[in-house]
């Protein structure tokens, strides 16, 4: 590591060397946490574990190629409009139970509509969506956070 | 049986060392070490989604933390304690203490599943009709988004208020840093 007084918070970034490799290495992070959300009713996972691996793979950028680039990749608007998104989502689906079922919640797509094979990805009805929903969710407002704290620091410009 | 006791000793030097130690870096990496000791210790009571977003949720709160102190000029707490505050503090833990022992005498042992044993609980219904009710292989989220989905509804709501409360505080330094598009 290099001596605290040039620790770059995130102007320049790295390396060529740190560079090359984190833009290989972060589609492989948010493949893993796309994996990780959306076969969370067959392996373990689910919606936040897999969230926060997504938000990961966006610091690994932020820490590798600076604050600029992975604002450019992610803005700060968009991140915090996904975030809305997914929570709307999540409320949604859960309101649908009401419409379709009639109770809040209802696994309405299992029961009724689309039971699908068990053990395969179309099964358990709402449960991968609302994963989806949650992993969105978690994942752009862990990176909205990162971000926001990374730009109140005091050496960015 | 003895690998837990040898990860909660980990933890609990972990933690007592997060404390004492006057360097914040020191603490945020005991701090992480405690993450590491308890999703070790999750999996090897076959949790495996428990381990996996504590392992998670540990490296990258650990980078946030680290974020957060290396951009402060002072990254050593200085000062005294007060002796009186010392003294009330371990008074009321030893209190505390007295109470865990009397109370822990009437648990089962370390390790041991209590309501697996017992015939109609609900956690009996969640692993044997889980996978016909839900259609999830993964009992997990078959609780989580299924049986207790309101709870889950409950989370995600106060991780949405925190991220906003978060997001407010920090945005006015920032003003003069970023520039927004009017919406």
């Amino acid at each position: 590591m290099r001596p605290k007084g040039e620790i770059s918070h995130g102007v320049k970034g790295m390396t060529v060397i740190v560079k090359t490799v984190a833009s290989w290495v972060k589609v492989l992070i948010f493949l893993f946490g796309i994996n990780i959300v959306l076969f969370g009713h067959l392996t373990p996972g689910g919606g936040f574990a897999g969230g926060v691996i997504l938000a990961s793979s966006y610091v690994l950028l932020m820490l590798a190629f600076g604050r600029e680039f992975a604002e450019e990749n992610l803005p700060l608007p968009l991140a915090s409009k996904l975030d809305c998104l997914g929570a709307f989502m999540f409320a949604l689906i859960a309101v649908l139970g009401v419409v379709f079922g009639g109770s809040f919640f209802l696994n309405f797509l299992f029961q009724k509509y689309l039971p699908g094979h068990a053990l395969h990805l179309v099964s358990a009805g709402i449960i991968p969506l609302c994963n989806i929903a949650i992993g969105l969710k978690v994942g752009a407002s862990l990176f909205l956070v990162i971000l926001m704290l990374s730009v109140s620091c005091k050496g960015t410009e | 049986m003895a690998v837990f006791y040898v990860l909660m000793l980990f933890m609990v030097i972990a933690a007592i060392i997060a404390v004492e130690t006057k360097d914040l870096l020191s603490s945020i990496i005991c701090v992480g070490a405690i993450g590491a000791g308890g999703s070790l210790m999750f999996l090897l009571l076959l949790a495996p989604d428990i381990a996996i977003t504590q392992i998670v949720v540990e490296v990258l709160g650990l980078i946030v933390m680290i974020r957060a102190t290396i951009s402060r000029d002072l990254t050593f707490i200085t000062g005294d304690r007060e002796f009186f505050g010392t003294v009330v503090s371990v008074v009321i833990i030893f209190v505390i203490l007295l109470a865990g022992v009397e109370i822990l005498q009437g648990l089962p042992e370390f390790g041991t599943p209590v309501y697996a044993k017992i015939d109609g609980s609900p956690s009996q219904r969640y692993v044997q009709k889980g996978l016909a009710e839900t259609g999830a292989a993964n009992i997990v989220a078959a609780v989580i988004l299924d049986y207790r989905a309101y709870d889950t509804l409950g989370e995600a709501t106060v991780l949405f208020t925190s991220i906003v409360g978060a997001t407010v505080i920090l945005r006015a330094k920032s003003r003069k840093l970023v520039e927004e598009p009017d919406k």
